[in-house]
């Protein structure tokens, strides 16, 4: 089993008020222990537990093969890898709309493989914001409605929301989405005002969690760095955890935790 | 699941792309309003079927079958096979049984309008619709010799008022080589419209289609044997046949009894029918192709649906983006396929309430129109239980094959690896 997570120790005591230290097994340079370690002692809810995570696409033989992770609630992981690593894949495991092939996946404190696909989606629409690359918006909705899309599918997101058109707004206003772009269809904005909206929609009713897949990829590098600067104040905000996939290692600076990819995920059974 | 969320998404959804969908559903809606229109017209077509006579217990004519003689004697089509001795008339009259005899007489036109001979118990006496009786709109009953009655439908096609005078043509053709040009005949009253086919006749008496015929035993008049129209008045102008009469029995128990007598009559051959089974008998023969035209049309509204779904599906292939969306915002693979089979059927629906406004107000715009020029009634009536379930099985036909791209949304939503869709799975 070729399991190359990456390393990363990193001190967030200033951030979240205590260290948290990350390994995995097969790395020399960290704790064999595959867990994060929280060192003021006592075990703080996990939003993200995953264990020997396993991923085969149908029709094909290889596999996939997850490093471990475990993310305290209100941390953000930055996860980077090549193209063909699984980014996408893992985040479709966590999200829940992909059952692993084996290995444990527990999410909100949920075993995801145990979960029928009904109760899959619920948590989702519940406890978790999602952010793909393009694409993020219904076509037939205006950027206030998409916003809110949410709130309707989940009761908790619009509790969370109380005025979901008043949130919205204010999410928007926050995100630097111009006043008049409120009421357009998402094929009249641009890109960056298109993702703005799709990071409005997984931050409105605060979820745990924010699944962001390369949201950054079809912007320049001024609104890149301004959008993860936005996506990550406001997910603190809320003190939602954003698990940020991106082949970029220039953004890797604004996270806490951080894990690689790399390309030689597949094994063989 | 969630109804309202569907209802609206699918709702946006439709708005969204108005454009394409508008000449499909347009497609739809025509069909549908075909459909309803054929259902409707066939009601309304029985309907003035049955209602070109009624009140008239009685048909009786030369021996010939049912439908000629309902056909040739209501409905002024063919001809009568033979004609009915006056003495044989004469001793109808005088059975007890009978309350009540309308001599009708046929065989001459007035440009393309069948004349008929008769007196004034045809009006006294002929009822058509629910019993509704027979009035004039103009002037009066015919009293003198060359007086005549026109239909509406004659007066107002032929522009005709009460004093003009017309020739009568010899036979019954629209063009006729012969014209009774001796004897003109003088408007004295016109019929209200009744959408029967009382409105298309020219009636005249008996006495006065004698008059004309003096001299005509040949077909052509004789030189020399005709009369004027002053001698014919001082003449006792008694008819030798008449064509067909209609009878009224006020003991109706009696009505078979009577048929049989005259059925089985040994001075002359004779048949006498009840107008009720020989009209359920002619609309045997037509419901034939009413029906056969009613599911041709139904055809129609699938080929419209299956264009609706083919429509549809196309633009479901560029979906896949927006149902991944939904999916990743927590949406079900359920509530993905509802919005297809909302949307199919809500199509379907619009297309049904579309068609039915159409239909009515088509109908609200050309039946006074139609009874007016053609004298068609076509009443202006809530749909019938069948025309309802037919509006209202389009609908249902919608939501049916909307299950088609409902199904490939649900396996588009459901399918492994149902993850942003345009982007690279594995990256």
């Amino acid at each position: 089993m070729a399991l190359r997570g990456c390393l990363s120790e990193y001190d967030a005591t200033v951030a979240t008020g205590f260290t948290v230290t990350a390994g995995y097994p097969g790395e020399t340079l960290c704790n064999n222990n595959p867990v994060f370690y929280l060192n003021h002692g006592h075990d703080r809810h996990m939003v993200i537990k995953t264990e020997n995570l396993r991923w085969q696409w149908p029709d094909q033989s290889t596999t996939l093969a997850f490093p471990d992770i475990r993310l305290p609630s209100g941390d953000h992981l930055f996860i980077r890898g090549p193209s063909g690593s699984g980014k996408s894949t893992l985040l479709s495991l966590l999200s829940g709309l992909n059952r692993p092939l084996e290995g444990g996946l527990e999410v909100h404190g949920q075993d995801l493989a145990r979960l029928s696909g009904g109760d899959r989606d619920r948590l989702r629409a519940d406890r978790t914001g999602v952010i793909f690359q393009q694409f993020n918006l219904v076509p037939y909705l205006n950027a206030l409605d998409n916003v809110t899309l949410p709130c309707r599918l989940s009761a908790i997101r619009h509790r969370k929301a109380g005025q979901p058109q008043q949130t919205a707004r204010t999410l928007l206003q926050a995100l630097d989405l111009p006043a008049d772009c409120l009421t357009r269809k998402p094929s009249t904005l641009s890109i960056g005002q298109q993702q703005r909206v799709a990071a409005a929609r997984a931050l409105i009713g605060a979820p745990p969690l924010i699944l962001a897949d390369e949201p950054t990829s079809a912007l320049d590098t001024d609104n890149r760095d301004r959008f993860v600067r936005l996506l990550l104040d406001q997910a603190a905000a809320n003190g939602s955890s954003v698990v940020f996939v991106s082949h970029d290692p220039a953004l890797a600076e604004h996270f806490t935790q951080h894990l690689e990819l790399s390309s030689g995920q597949e094994s063989r059974p | 699941m969630k109804p309202a969320l569907a209802l609206s998404l699918a709702a946006a959804s439709l708005w969204h792309r108005r454009r394409v969908l508008l000449l499909v559903t347009l497609t739809l809606t025509l069909s549908v309003t075909l459909l309803l229109g054929v259902q409707y017209l066939r009601t309304e077509v029985r309907q003035s079927f049955s209602n070109a006579v009624s009140g008239t217990d009685l048909i009786i004519g030369a021996r010939s079958g049912q439908l000629n003689l309902l056909l040739y004697s209501v409905f002024h089509i063919g001809q009568a096979t033979n004609n009915l001795r006056w003495s044989t008339f004469e001793s109808l009259e005088q059975d007890q049984r009978i309350d009540w005899l309308v001599p009708l007489s046929l065989g001459d036109g007035y440009r393309g309008f069948r004349v008929v001979g008769t007196d004034k118990r045809f009006l006294d006496h002929y009822q058509y619709g629910d019993g509704q009786p027979l009035a004039l709109t103009e002037g009066q009953w015919f009293s003198d010799l060359f007086d005549v009655v026109l239909g509406s439908r004659v007066a107002r096609q032929l522009e005709h008022q009460v004093g003009d005078d017309i020739v009568l043509s010899h036979g019954g053709g629209r063009t006729s080589f012969v014209n009774h040009d001796k004897h003109p005949f003088r408007v004295s009253g016109i019929l209200a419209p009744t959408g029967t086919p009382v409105d298309r006749g020219v009636y005249v008496s008996l006495e006065g289609l004698e008059a004309i015929h003096i001299g005509w035993e040949a077909g052509v008049p004789a030189p020399g044997r005709t009369l004027s129209a002053e001698a014919a008045r001082e003449r006792a102008l008694t008819p030798d046949t008449v064509t067909a009469a209609l009878a009224g029995v006020e003991r109706q128990i009696l009505t078979f009894r009577i048929q049989r007598d005259i059925n089985q009559n040994d001075a002359e051959p004779l048949s006498a029918i009840l107008p009720g089974v020989a009209l359920s008998q002619l609309w045997q023969v037509l419901g034939q192709f009413e029906f056969i035209l009613l599911a041709i049309t139904a055809f129609v509204v699938v080929t419209s649906l299956a264009g609706l779904v083919t429509v549809l599906l196309t633009l479901q292939s560029h979906r896949h983006q927006e149902i991944a969306v939904l999916r990743a915002n927590g949406a079900s693979p359920a509530l993905i396929a509802s919005l297809y089979l909302l949307e199919c059927s809500g199509l379907a629906l619009l297309a049904s309430l579309l068609a039915a406004g159409f239909w009515y107000l088509l109908l609200a715009l050309i039946s006074p129109w139609l009874l007016e020029i053609w004298g068609i009634a076509i009443s202006l009536r809530a749909p019938t239980a069948l025309e309802g379930a037919l509006l209202a099985a389009v609908p249902v036909a919608g939501l049916l094959v909307g299950l088609i791209p409902a199904a490939r949304a649900w396996r588009m939503g459901s399918r492994r690896g149902a993850w942003g869709v345009a982007e690279d799975m594995t990256g």
